[in-house]
């Protein structure tokens, strides 16, 4: 053989293609989040602001979870310690008085990425259900060792003394500076996501999930690649954190409790895994029901766990899955038959046209004989079987009182 | 670090894994039989602690409330299994997870709808109360040791069931192949069916016998769950014996660690230094226990079945 194949080839270029389905719906997403401050101002008194800045965190570390569940197939039900790690770091730096964003920031990314690299090293060895039993277990941890951080709050939780200063200022107090920040960072957590899905390591990561054995066999090193993939959501989880933290200006073991890494795999399975925009839409779509459903009943609990059975039952692929059921429902049979034999659909159409047409006609010489001087009647009728049909609309524009308005009820 | 003080704590940590091993026994099988993963184990726990409570209320007699409780977790575990669980054996282990948490939130906030959220207390029943002095000054209330013993007469019921009857014989079989197990016209389906009310019956009992000892609340059953899922790694999922012997690991470890760490630390670094790290040490010891035994043995101890 004169030259070794490449393995894997690279995604192909995209630079000059139109943005793909998924991209799409991000930007639908991000464009309706980019208005919400506007909207929120303007009617719900700054409360939207607030829920909408949630979503937006926990999508950040919903599409960093979706990246081990959809890309890597590691079931990781321990993500919520990153995000709180994460939080706990910049806080613990706010609290020693390195408040800024440039110091907090990458505390918050270092702390929960160094956590998934210790934790990952073991987790990462095993798979299946030894893996979600291991990172639960990891997760808990993490909340244990927070609770007994008896210098930082402990069981009750840290205040930060301020939210993040950027330069000294304390600009992110603006809830809508805050706000855009958020989008910001979701549309490059977004972006950064899709390529690294799509990029060769994306590919090898999802070969992994398919088949290990044969992408061993070809010579990668499933370890590896599967610890870089759990690293990168890990400290993409503390870019959450660290955001979840500054909106709150608090942090709290409860961020890292085994039931909020629970409700991070519902987000992503409520939107679709195997998407980008699915675990967006599934994290904004479980706050949405979490806000109605705690304003119905304090026990809303009760209804969010058999909607949970339900749709893991009835509803397999989430939001995504209808909506891609949605785009490839069954085309009318007419389109089918038009392609193979136009003039039968042209015969048809022609059939159908005479037939109303007959009908029409019918219908006109009775109204105009029993109608009596209904003349305006009779020929606005003609008018609109000349032009269609179409004119109806232009019925109002006669205005009341005319007998153009007998008509228009005639004709509707 | 008092020598009766120690010994009165390995009894409570024997106590607490033999607890552990009731409900781990369940999980343990049904996954192993099944590769069925089972969140909602852990309210089986709670609520076999619920029903000992109403049952008491009821009866009056604690021995009648073991048996209704028994019989009621066992109906309860069989019922979940055919309304929701059972749609859910052909479907990945993330649905799995995802149902079963479902599962876990309605009924934690069921039982707080029910019986309210301030935890209740069950009497120690009198036959059962008082201690027994083991040494000079070193006195054991009988009722736990109850519970290690009922703990290990079900181990050894079990081990004898598992090991020396047809079914447990299929037990083993549908563990290690169940592909195979069903390919030779065993209904596999009526097997687990089995093994999942037993499963719940021994969480369903775990729950009642420590009716008396700890507070009865809602969301007690996500504490042991989670460190269940802990011994069944360490053990090997899908064998008795592994969760058995890292139950009371498992047990023995957390309980002296909580006792001891921080005096044990003490010995060697500073005292404000140990009593900082001491209690986040002690609650992690477990699992830094089973970071250590996957580092060996990926599979656990005694692993019925290949990793994965």
């Amino acid at each position: 053989m004169a030259k070794a194949p490449r393995a894997i080839p690279d995604a192909p270029a995209r630079a000059n293609r139109a943005l793909s389905f998924d991209q799409r719906m991000a930007t639908a997403l991000f464009a309706l989040l980019a208005v919400l401050p506007a909207a929120s101002h303007a009617a719900a008194g700054g409360y939207l602001l607030l829920l909408g800045e949630r979503a937006m965190i926990f999508a950040i570390a919903a599409l960093s979870l979706e990246l081990l569940i959809g890309a890597g197939g590691l079931v990781s039900f321990g993500h919520a310690a990153f995000v709180g790690v994460g939080a706990y770091a910049a806080g613990i730096a706010a609290s020693h008085g390195h408040g800024d964003v440039m110091t907090a920031l990458p505390a918050a990314l270092a702390a929960s990425a160094l956590l998934a690299l210790a934790t990952g090293a073991i987790a990462v060895r095993t798979q299946g259900v030894y893996f979600i039993m291991i990172t639960l277990a990891f997760g808990q941890m993490a909340y244990f060792i927070a609770t007994s951080l008896a210098p930082y709050g402990g069981d009750d939780g840290l205040s930060w003394p301020t939210r993040s200063l950027v330069l000294g200022t304390r600009i992110l107090k603006n809830e809508t500076v805050f706000f855009y920040l958020c989008l910001a960072l979701l549309i490059a957590s977004y972006l950064g996501i899709s390529r690294l899905v799509a990029s060769r390591f994306g590919r090898v990561l999802r070969g992994l999930m398919d088949n290990a054995t044969r992408m061993e066999a070809i010579g990668f090193a499933p370890y590896r690649y599967r610890l870089t993939a759990y690293v990168i959501a890990g400290a993409i989880g503390g870019l959450a954190g660290f955001l979840l933290g500054n909106q709150a200006e608090f942090v709290s073991p409860a961020y890292m409790h085994w039931q909020r890494s629970g409700e991070l795999i519902m987000m992503v399975l409520l939107g679709g895994t195997g998407t980008r925009y699915g675990p967006m839409f599934g994290a904004l779509a479980f706050l949405v029901l979490e806000e109605t459903l705690s304003r119905v009943t304090v026990n809303w609990k009760i209804m969010l766990g058999p909607l949970l059975v339900a749709t893991v039952l009835y509803a397999k692929g989430g939001i995504a899955g209808a909506i891609d059921a949605w785009r490839q429902r069954p085309q009318p049979p007419v389109a089918a038959v038009a392609r193979r034999r136009p003039t039968r659909v042209l015969a048809a159409a022609g059939r159908g046209l005479l037939a109303s047409a007959g009908r029409l006609a019918g219908r006109w010489r009775s109204r105009f004989r029993f109608a009596g001087p209904r003349t305006v009647a009779a020929a606005w009728g003609a008018v609109k079987i000349a032009c269609g049909c179409r004119l109806a609309r232009l019925a109002p524009l006669a205005g009341r009182g005319t007998r153009i308005a007998g008509a228009r009820r005639w004709w509707r | 670090m008092s020598i009766s003080l120690f010994v009165v704590q390995l009894f409570n940590g024997v106590q607490l894994g033999v607890l552990l091993f009731l409900v781990a026994a369940g999980l343990t099988l049904v996954f192993g039989v099944m590769n069925f993963i089972n969140l909602a184990h852990g309210v089986q726990y709670m609520l076999g602690a619920y029903l000992a409570v109403m049952f008491y209320g009821i009866t009056g007699s604690f021995f009648a409330t073991v048996l209704l409780a028994l019989f009621a977790s066992l109906l309860f575990g069989l019922l979940l299994e055919a309304v929701v669980l059972r749609r859910l054996y052909e479907r990945d282990h993330l649905e799995q997870v995802l149902a079963t948490f479902g599962i876990i939130m309605f009924l934690n906030q069921a039982v707080k709808l029910l019986w309210g959220a301030a935890p209740l207390t069950l009497p120690i029943p009198a036959l059962l109360s008082g201690s027994v002095a083991l040494a000079d000054g070193l006195r054991y209330p009988v009722y736990r040791f109850a519970i290690i013993a009922a703990g290990l007469m079900v181990a050894l019921g079990l081990a004898y069931f598992v090991g020396s009857t047809r079914v447990g014989m299929l037990v083993r079989a549908g563990a290690s192949n169940a592909t195979m197990v069903s390919a030779l016209g065993v209904d596999i389906k009526r097997l687990f069916r089995i093994v999942f009310g037993f499963g719940a019956m021994l969480a369903g009992f775990a729950g009642v016998m420590v009716a008396p000892i700890l507070s009865v609340e809602p969301g007690m059953g996500d504490q042991i769950l989670i460190l269940a899922f802990v011994v069944i790694v360490i053990g090997g999922i899908g064998s008795i014996r592994g969760a058995f012997v890292a139950a009371l690991l498992v047990g023995v470890i957390d309980t002296l660690g909580r006792s001891f760490m921080t005096d044990l630390l003490r010995l060697f670094l500073l005292p404000t230094t140990a009593r900082l790290i001491g209690p986040a040490l002690a609650s992690i010891s477990i699992y830094l226990l089973m970071a250590l035994v996957l580092a060996v043995r990926p599979a656990g101890l005694f692993a019925a079945k290949g990793p994965g």
